[in-house]
């Protein structure tokens, strides 16, 4: 009998080789390509007035060195804006290598290419760049001043600038809502940078054999990769493919692309006809790869004695950094979710976007919504603390009713598709986490504190993914899909999907991402989407291919293929057990053959007998092999949920925070893993926590990354992290055919939200800004406490 | 100039030719082939590079292979059985969901390895203390402490 396995904790396919040192990450490979290293930018601003390779020319092993005045117009372009918004006025994108001035320490200059690293370095040393510094724009204040400008032709500095507002149901806006609303706050919030700092950094190692191009990236999307990498050197699609091999972590940076090296590292390995592999070190990928979160926002909120919400109004400064190749999907999904599960009566959100000369931003897992959930629910606490009525109180008079789905949040979300909630839970929800932390039976103590935080989050978004899936004459299922994996478990958790909708034991299917020779169409793994979007196209591959199985079958058993089901890979007659043919053998009838390769495929050619001589042996209609393809294109996002809570305890002297305890209860619709999604959810909420508390990406007043190091960076460590209580609900979504939901991002959205609950409710001082170090709290005791 | 150095890594003597500056871990991963284990930071900190070194874990990427010449080294991928059955330890991470991405794993295995051959009952606090010096960023690590415990439960079976 074939186990349903759809929903079960099946242990991963993925570790056998992760554990024994046999994963492929992009490092592993090519070890005799040559080694790219490039000479980065060390001023923030500055124009380049000369660039003299002389001195690195007598390098041992040195191959090449290029500036950009060597590239070809093509791959000399400035790289794409992936995504063009009518808002994005002035949307500016880097050159591969800089084009006569530098915009922020890091950016590449020279790329160098040698025997091997050691050599690649020792040439990059040598090369002198002659710079006049220019003035640096360092921080958000500053950009908006205007008086210094990132680029000369962006007036104020000010790439996009959007407002969407939602009218009460009588028409009127929020302003006008909050100047009736009998009560209203108004107050400034701060959420600093940090960055998705994936253990494993970018990488990417190309060759070239004269006509084809292979190009293996530590992408989040290979097949975007390849279509902008054909582009830029001018190739035939076909001629390219990229691979994403195993990713050691992208949290969203590595869905940027093409970086400068998938330009630059393809383009040398074609020119030379060696190949070439550049792997980002540490220090690298601090000052050039992408950094996310920074934001201020000013809030007013009109509210009523219950504490229900009548007017939002929200004015955001987000910094982008010195380009934006994203366009402005941070700052958008910051407006859009920002409402959360609750339906304040009239909303305006207002954003700039601006320049800086500090490394661009674009999503870092969560990709705004951490900002915007900050926001809403420090509103939320400081209502509850106006009123003087607990927090949980006010949140449920705000929350969406269950029967109120689907929900119209009136607003496009960032997808360009309407804002609808499909389906949702929330005030059993909030049920739920109050039962799991003890929120009704809390002690609280000065230095002891308890928080809650809540969300809502846009999953799945479009424009499609698909799967193929073909069973061959051995009895194998083989499944793939465009999208790349960079340690979600895909390989466990579709092929749970195919092991269940075929009825095969899931040891016969394997499951291939992010290799666009299995794949071609696909748009990547970002936004919590690779298990709906994939996952339900290839469901739908697999349903396509067990119609056509049954076909085959019901012809061969001569039954009718209503009477037919899978189980363990047997095709049979429902309560006729003996009536059974094996899906290897429909894979042989489903490929009539000229030339037999073993006892099995003997069966399917021209004198086996196997076939009707009075029709063509592939049937009108019909394609060989037994194998399928389909799609899964949403009509919108399905919107997960969550609500976390912990309890805090602070130090009164060394004002340490930390975290006693971590509750979630958590809606991802129906569950393909319960194992893995606790995980994400584990790893998500280790990653808030290091926002909330530890990480945060400075920069001095002369643009320079002073903490670019994983020493004074502080991701958090085992001893920093509590243990996490989980909770899921499980409200199908409607949208599609396995009813489930986005849970990659899930764990990191509310932390920095409740942790700020949490230590306000300790110390009785208002939080308003995250990261909250230690000296951070200790300086607002003196201010708050004289 | 290059130097003549012979390291026994999981248990077989590799000979390299090496500059004076190549890392210990460009030296397993370039020069013999060894790429299970992963250079996550080159400065120290993350802890991806652990290696064992005469049975006790070290920064491959602080260490110069050449200081390291004759040497007994273990890597991830001499902690399976000569029959290639998993050890207690990689066992125990599968079972829990110990990984994800899998790229800092090799780190955690080499050091737990050491731990708990050290300490083969670790407390919770212990647990936590001998993982602290590497750093996860998919995990959380509530289910690498869980694995941990898990490896010393199979170990203490399988004495």
């Amino acid at each position: 009998m074939t186990t349903r396995l759809f929903g079960e904790r099946v242990p991963r396919r993925e570790d056998p080789r992760l554990l024994t040192g046999q994963g492929r990450y992009l490092d592993d490979l090519g070890r005799e390509a040559l080694a790219a290293a490039f000479v980065r930018a060390p001023h923030a601003h500055a124009r380049i007035r000369d660039i003299d390779v002389a001195g690195a020319l007598d390098v041992a092993g040195l191959v090449a060195v290029y500036t950009w005045e060597d590239l070809p117009e093509r791959a000399g372009r400035a790289l794409p804006l992936l995504i063009p918004h009518p808002a994005l006025t002035h949307g500016r994108t880097a050159y591969p290598l800089a084009r006569d001035v530098v915009r922020h320490v890091g950016e590449p200059v020279v790329m160098v290419v040698a025997t091997d690293r050691y050599a690649a370095e020792d040439a990059c040393a040598l090369i002198q760049v002659d710079y006049e510094p220019l003035k640096p724009v360092a921080g958000l204040e500053e950009a908006v001043q205007g008086v210094r400008l990132v680029h000369e032709d962006v007036p104020g500095n000010v790439g996009a600038h959007l407002v969407q507002e939602v009218m009460t149901a009588d028409g009127r806006g929020a302003r006008e809502a909050i100047e009736t609303s009998p009560h209203t706050l108004a107050f400034r919030l701060d959420i600093e940078r940090s960055a998705s700092m994936p253990l494993e950094g970018r990488g990417v190692y190309a060759r070239w054999d004269g006509r084809d191009l292979r190009v293996y990236s530590s992408t989040q999307t290979s097949t975007s990769v390849r279509m902008a990498v054909a582009a830029a050197l001018g190739l035939p699609l076909p001629q390219v493919e990229v691979i994403a091999p195993d990713v050691g972590g992208g949290f969203g940076v590595k869905i940027v692309h093409p970086w400068p090296e998938e330009v630059l590292v393809p383009w040398a390995a074609m020119t030379l006809g060696r190949e070439v592999k550049w792997s980002e070190d540490r220090r690298e990928h601090f000052v050039s790869s992408a950094h996310e979160r920074g934001q201020v926002q000013y809030v007013r909120v009109g509210f009523d004695d219950d504490g229900r919400v009548l007017g939002l109004d929200v004015t955001i400064l987000h910094d982008h950094g010195a380009y934006t190749p994203y366009g402005i999907i941070v700052p958008i999904v910051t407006s859009t979710q920002l409402p959360g599960p609750y339906k304040p009566g009239s909303y305006r959100v207002e954003f700039t976007s601006v320049y800086t000369n500090t490394v661009q931003v674009t999503p870092y897992r969560g990709a705004g919504r951490p900002q915007a959930v900050f926001c809403m629910e420090r509103t939320m606490d400081k209502i509850a603390r106006y009123l003087g009525k607990d927090r949980t109180e006010v949140r449920a008079a705000n929350f969406i009713r269950p029967e109120e789905f689907p929900y119209d949040q009136g607003m496009t979300f960032q997808d360009g598709r309407p804002l609808i909630y499909d389906s949702g839970n929330y005030p059993e929800m909030l049920r739920m986490i109050k039962e799991l932390i003890g929120w009704d039976s809390f002690e609280r103590r000065p230095g002891r504190g308890i928080g809650i935080g809540c969300y809502v989050e846009g999953t799945g978004v479009g424009p499609y993914e698909g799967g193929h899936v073909q069973i061959t004459s051995d009895g194998r299922v083989h499944v793939s899909t465009g999208l790349t994996s960079q340690g979600q478990g895909h390989e466990t958790a579709f092929a749970q999907i195919a092991a269940t909708e075929l009825g095969v034991p899931i040891e016969r299917v394997s499951v291939v991402t992010g290799d666009t020779r299995r794949f071609g169409y696909a748009v990547g793994t970002f936004a919590s989407r690779a298990a709906v979007v994939s996952g339900n196209a290839i469901a739908l591959a697999c349903r396509k291919v067990r119609r056509k199985a049954l076909r085959i079958a019901a012809d061969a058993l001569e039954a009718n293929p209503d009477d037919l089901d899978i189980a363990d890979g047997i095709v049979h007659v429902a309560g006729a057990p003996s009536a059974a043919i094996p899906l290897s053998t429909v894979a042989v009838l489903a490929n009539p053959l000229r030339y037999a390769f073993d006892d099995e495929t003997a069966r399917a050619t021209q004198f086996a007998g196997a076939a009707s001589p009075d029709r063509p042996p592939v049937a009108e209609g019909e394609e060989p092999g037994l194998e399928g393809r389909d799609y899964y294109s949403p009509i919108r996002s399905t919107f997960a949920a969550g609500m976390h809570a912990a309890v805090v305890e602070t130090d009164p002297d060394t004002a340490e925070i930390k975290v006693v305890r971590y509750a979630v209860v958590h809606d991802c619709g129906r569950l393909i893993n319960p194992m893995i999604v606790e995980g994400q959810i584990h790893g998500g909420v280790a990653q808030g926590i290091g926002g909330a508390l530890y990480e945060r990406i400075v920069y001095d007043q002369h643009g320079q990354l002073v903490n670019a190091s994983f020493m004074d960076f502080l991701m958090p460590y085992a001893t920093e992290i509590p243990h996490i209580e989980t909770g899921h609900l499980e409200t199908p979504s409607p949208l599609n055919p396995l009813g489930i939901k986005g849970a990659g991002e899930a764990g990191v959205i509310p932390v920095s939200a409740v942790i700020a609950s949490a230590i306000e409710d300790a110390e009785g001082i208002e939080i308003d800004r995250m990261p909250l170090s230690p000296s951070d709290l200790f300086d607002l005791r003196t201010t708050h406490r004289p | 100039m290059e130097h003549e150095i012979t390291l026994i890594v999981n248990g077989t003597a590799r000979r390299a030719r090496v500059p004076a500056r190549r890392l210990l871990s460009d030296c397993l991963r370039h020069d013999l082939g060894l790429t299970g284990t992963h250079v996550g930071c080159e400065h120290g900190v993350c802890g991806c590079c652990t290696v064992l070194l005469d049975g006790r874990p070290v920064r491959s990427c602080l260490t110069f292979a050449v200081t390291v010449d004759g040497a007994e080294l273990t890597t991830v991928e001499g902690l399976a059985g000569r029959d290639g059955r998993l050890s207690a330890v990689q066992r125990a991470f599968a079972e829990c969901h110990g990984l994800q991405c899998g790229f800092c794993t090799p780190g955690f295995l080499c050091t737990v390895t050491a731990l708990l051959a050290e300490n083969p009952a670790p407390t919770d606090d212990e647990v936590i203390d001998g993982i602290s010096g590497n750093l996860c960023r998919c995990t959380g690590y509530q289910n690498i402490v869980k694995a941990v415990h898990r490896a010393a439960e199979l170990l203490a079976e399988e004495a």
